[in-house]
């Protein structure tokens, strides 16, 4: 048992270190202990005990000083996407196996900057392109509630890190649901902001237009100051926003809209969630929905309306095509976005070539795994010449309508929309290898939710499969903006049940 | 067979900037390798590009000057290709939606007037560069190395319709459109740096066809004798290939100044499929009619405006005025010696630039910025021979001293101290003649007998006797008078 | 809508990849299988809509920002180096690749 598994949140450990009972840097030691003690070594890619302290001691000094914010001390850790000064940052490719960065990304900075300590990387599929985290390059992650199981992905280790007790808080990326998912199933909380509300700057792209950072921790009352801290506008970002519907990006805003939210639900006694409509999708629950993971996501909603709130059915048509939308427009930006990758700069070069074209194609083959190569391979195709139209065009054309579809439902039926993250619990660790597809379907409810840019968050909500061991995560997708009062909303359900505070354990 | 030739230029102009048209990296020339290339040019992972207004006002300030459509939303797109010195191994640039549309450029090829359509321009992104030394790679290969010091430099990609009709017309519109970009200030021009490169696209189809003929690209031209070399070869290469029953193969080629031929750069095949599509990390560029109309307020006049003005106002002839509405630096100074003089004499101001001046200055190697005869004083040195002080000739003589220096560079001090004003007594230059007529007997008599000649040669004893001081117009008059009489 | 070989070695080509026989053939199935699913798109009646390139595109203008023109300071040698110290092949401050003769 580590010193951090005492405190069961952010706020909880917060005031212990601002209180002094406890040092940052004794406790950035002994969770560097437990990290390293952890049985399943592959959560992280690399820890490095002198700039976790460094920055432990760093903490210390602002909570003596009183200086000290929400995040002071709290040890954290970031998924091997984001680009560090110090550690090394690989994207769990051989790739980038020992590349360093000269510089930090935005979020990663932001984080520093409110003094949370960071324990190092953390594992994840390559290059974001996966949802089971067995597309890393060092190993697979294990799920800490059956380690015969996936944790889901690409933030797998993300998850992982949170659900073991190994921090409290983890950064992750979601482009396609690779927050929401892998927070699902390992029960754990994950949010996936507004799109163009957290700086991109720093993460290594996968797809530009679909990628944004989110955190994941033990509760939504965690996540708010963890992505508060992270959000704001990052002008060098071109696709950074500068206001959210006419405020300013910049932190402090879902810090606010949280606690007003919240306050105002407090205030209403009772029923604090009387007048909301919760939006259910009626295509989320086809036949391709685990009775397990449907009795849970509709214990869920019961739970919401014995707060007051009232359901409405809801029709989202395009469900379906979100996947092969989605899988057209990722990895088209991918095939682009990695075509830096190539050994003249950085990364792996090959040993053996015989001319720069050979040096280049053996140097991205040896370097990139099998999912990559793959999903490289359909972004040229849907992009060459010929089949631009067809593909890509169309791929845009069917976003727009889903992003309407969602915008409308949103707009004249419904406040929030929910439903289930995944169709199952998690499944086992190689399983599903013979069929290139079948992970890619099984991201059917949190494809949309990306291809318009909506902020959703997946909450733990009850557990499923044969041991009834695995957990099962309820999907909150709500207005562009309205990250405070999603978390809010969570947070009252949080309330309620108790989903969120079991934890595996540990062998 | 009569051969018509069909040319089309791509001009790339690096934008006179500070910084990087998608990076704070300096784009200042010459620097150590890679001191210049950020996170973004290096095209680090996690790396994104950030849009320099300035590239995007000078895109602007060409659309107006060439009369073109400036597109209220245009579209940045990559460009898909593998290379070491592009560093993303993608160009952002634009493709279906470029910021500026259409627009014409007018020139002169001698004393005849082109205008040449342009199809658009648009903004992108330079590329590094490579060198090729005498390196060697890690398993002994040979090496070239790569410099990220230029990727990212803005560039304004300028593309003509296919108009030209010859390789003439083709340097003509390049130095033409060399001239307004420097002008607007919006490129520095240097060609030697790499400044202002052309690229191009040369058929040739029988007189008469509407089709065009197979056309190849020339690329990477920086100068414009190579400009002039490599098209002229291209052409006849062209024509040899079909009369001998050959066909063009479309394809790019490079020019070997030394050799004087373009040859065949070795490429693969399905090289060129670019997978253009916009690029997500860069919004639309939406430019406003009030941002292009400020921008239009603080373009300079124009060329072809100071040109027209030149000749209305100032009686000059288009060819003059079309010469002196090359470079600002020349029509400033020309403006200026105008200013300096009586109405009327702007003629002769266009005149000694042209003719003096511009000799000086190609002798020694200056230009007009760094000419030792300022505008006021050649206006000075004009209006001594518009009032009868010295002749033409002997301004010739003035202008050669005060280009040296002699006498502070003034005009007045120089004719002074050589005592070269001109003879306009009248009483003196009959004296003069006088003694000539009366000492040449023989000539006089033979001009009598109807030989021109004989005037000229008598005219030339009477300079001759006044040391080319007499007024020459004078002695011609007071001469012929007492010849006649 | 099968691919042929010639298809994969030119998709291999542009996207800089090398696959020996093996992977290829598996790609090829690979990639049937995943165009199968792709085409799904095509049964999607789309007249009249716009691609959307930004998410947000539709419930805001989305317009690209623009920096002032100004240049950080060039980097000094010992920052140029620390930037070069990723490079496989660095030699007095240049990434050295094979040379490609045109």
């Amino acid at each position: 048992m580590s010193q951090l598994s005492e405190f069961h949140s952010i706020q909880a450990l917060g005031e212990a270190l601002r209180s002094r009972r406890v040092s940052a840097a004794e406790l950035a030691a002994d969770a560097l202990r437990a990290a390293r003690a952890h049985a399943d070594p592959n959560i992280f890619l690399q820890i490095d005990d002198e700039l976790t302290l460094a920055q432990a001691r760093a903490a210390d000094q602002a909570l003596a000083d009183g200086t000290a914010g929400a995040l002071t001390g709290i040890p954290i850790a970031h998924k091997d996407l984001f680009v560090t000064e110090g550690w090394r940052t690989t994207a769990a490719s051989r790739m980038l196996e020992g590349y360093v960065s000269p510089f930090d990304a935005t979020v990663v900075r932001n984080l520093r900057q409110a003094g949370a300590v960071s324990l190092g990387k953390l594992s994840c599929d390559e290059f974001a392109m996966g949802s089971a985290n067995e597309n890393s390059a060092f190993g697979p992650v294990r799920n800490p509630w059956d380690a015969e199981r996936i944790p889901g992905g690409s933030s797998g280790g993300s998850a992982a890190a949170v659900a073991a007790g190994l921090v409290l808080g983890a950064t992750g990326t979601d482009t396609g649901g690779s927050v929401r998912q892998p927070a699902a199933y390992c029960g754990v909380s994950g949010i996936k902001p507004t799109y163009g509300t957290v700086s991109r700057y720093g993460i290594i792209a996968y797809a530009s237009s679909l990628d944004q950072a989110g955190p994941l921790a033990r509760s939504a009352q965690d996540l708010v100051p963890l992505l508060d801290a992270m959000s704001g506008f990052d002008p060098q970002d071109s696709t950074s926003l500068e206001s959210c519907d006419g405020r300013p990006n910049t932190g402090g805003r879902i810090q606010a809209d949280f606690e007003a939210a919240r306050g105002a639900f407090q205030a209403a006694g009772q029923q604090p969630l009387k007048g909301l409509r919760i939006g259910v999708p009626r295509e989320f629950f086809n036949e391709g929905l685990a009775p397990a993971v449907g009795a849970a996501v509709e214990s869920a909603l019961q739970v919401f309306e014995s707060l007051g709130a009232s359901r409405v059915e809801i029709s989202l048509p395009l469900t379906r095509l979100s996947i092969p939308a989605y899988y057209v427009i990722a990895p088209a930006e991918a095939s682009s976005n990695l075509s830096r990758y190539d050994g003249v700069r950085y990364g792996h070069r090959a040993a053996q070539y015989t001319d720069l074209a050979d040096m280049t194609s053996r140097s991205r083959s040896e370097g990139f795994g099998d999912e990559v190569r793959r999903r490289i391979l359909v972004g040229t195709y849907v992009l060459s010449h010929g089949y631009y139209d067809a593909y890509y065009l169309q791929a845009q054309r069917v976003r727009r309508m889903i992003a309407d579809d969602f915008r409308r439902a949103l707009a004249d039926d419904c406040d929030v929309i929910m439903g289930p993250v995944t169709p199952d619990v998690a499944r086992r660790i190689g399983d599903n290898r013979q069929d290139p597809i079948a992970d890619w379907l099984g991201d059917i409810y949190t494809l949309g939710v990306s291809l318009a840019g909506l902020p959703a968050m997946s909450i733990p909500c009850g557990f499923g499969g044969d041991s009834g061991r695995l957990p099962i995560g309820l999907q909150i997708v709500g207005r562009y903006f309205d990250e405070g009062r999603l978390l809010a909303l969570a947070d009252r359900y949080q309330q309620a049940t108790d989903w969120h505070q079991r934890t595996p354990e540990l062998a | 067979m009569d051969w018509e030739i069909v040319i089309g230029l791509e001009t790339h102009a690096q934008l006179s900037t500070q910084s990087k048209i998608f990076s704070r990296s300096s784009t200042r020339f010459g620097a150590e390798p890679n001191t210049q290339a950020n996170a973004v040019d290096m095209a680090l992972p996690g790396s994104l590009p950030a849009m320099n207004r300035g590239a995007v006002e000078r895109a602007i300030q060409f659309g107006l000057a060439v009369g073109a459509h400036v597109a209220p939303r245009s579209v940045f797109a990559r460009k898909n290709y593998f290379y070491p010195d592009l560093p993303k191994n993608y160009q952002i640039s634009q493709f279906e939606l470029p910021i500026v549309v259409g627009g014409r450029l007018s020139f002169f090829v001698g004393e005849q007037e082109h205008t040449v359509n342009l199809t658009r321009a648009h903004l992108e992104e330079d590329a590094g560069k490579s060198l090729h030394g005498h390196f060697t790679g890690p398993h002994g290969e040979s090496s070239s190395g790569i410099d990220l010091n230029r990727a990212g430099t803005p560039l304004l990609e300028i593309v003509s319709e296919p108009e030209m009709r010859s390789a003439a017309e083709a340097v003509a519109y390049a130095r033409t459109l060399h001239g307004l970009v420097v002008w607007l200030g919006i490129c520095d021009g240097n060609m030697q740096e790499g400044s202002f490169r052309c690229d191009a696209n040369v058929s040739v189809r029988p007189r008469g066809q509407a089709e065009f003929g197979t056309r190849c690209e020339i690329k990477n031209l920086n100068s414009f004798r190579f400009l002039e070399r490599a098209i002229q070869y291209e052409v006849r290469r062209q024509i040899e290939l079909i009369e001998d029953g050959g066909k063009v193969v479309q394809e790019t080629r490079l020019y070997d100044a030394d050799r004087d031929e373009t040859r065949s750069m070795r490429t693969k095949e399905d090289s060129d499929d670019y997978r253009y599509f916009p690029d997500p990390d860069l919004p639309p560029l939406i430019v406003s009619p009030d941002w292009i109309e400020q921008i239009r307020q603080t373009l300079p006049e124009l060329p072809a405006a100071k040109r027209a003005r030149f000749e209305s106002d100032m009686g000059l002839s288009p060819y003059d005025a079309a010469q002196l509405t090359l470079h600002r630096a020349v029509s400033d100074y020309f403006e200026a010696v105008a200013a300096a003089l009586p109405a009327g004499q702007a003629k002769q101001a266009a005149n000694w630039i042209l003719g003096e001046l511009s000799a000086a200055l190609n002798r020694d190697g200056l230009d007009i910025a760094q000419s030792p005869v300022p505008p006021e004083r050649l206006a000075t040195l004009i209006a001594r021979i518009q009032d009868g002080t010295i002749s033409t000739k002997i301004a010739r003589d003035v202008f050669a001293a005060m280009w040296a220096g002699e006498s502070g560079g003034d005009a007045d001090a120089i004719i002074e101290a050589k005592g070269l004003r001109q003879i306009s007594d009248t009483g003196a230059i009959e004296t003069m003649i006088d003694e000539v007529l009366a000492a040449n007997p023989a000539i006089v008599e033979e001009y009598r007998a109807g030989k021109q000649k004989a005037f000229n040669s008598l005219v030339g004893q009477v300079m001759k006797a006044a040391r080319g001081k007499a007024n020459p117009q004078q002695v011609n008059e007071i001469l012929k008078r007492k010849l006649d009489a | 809508m099968a691919l042929t070989e010639q298809d994969i070695a030119r998709l291999a080509r542009l996207s800089g990849l090398r696959l020996d026989s093996n992977d290829q053939s598996r790609a090829r199935q690979e990639l049937d299988r995943i165009l199968g699913l792709i085409e799904e798109l095509q049964a999607v009646d789309t007249t009249g809509i716009e691609p959307m390139a930004h998410p947000l595109a539709a419930h805001q203008e989305i317009a690209l920002r623009l920096r002032d023109d100004t240049a950080e300071p060039a980097q000094s040698a010992a920052r140029r180096d620390a930037c070069l110290r990723n490079a496989p092949a660095p030699h007095e401050g240049l990434f050295l690749v094979p040379t490609v003769i045109e």
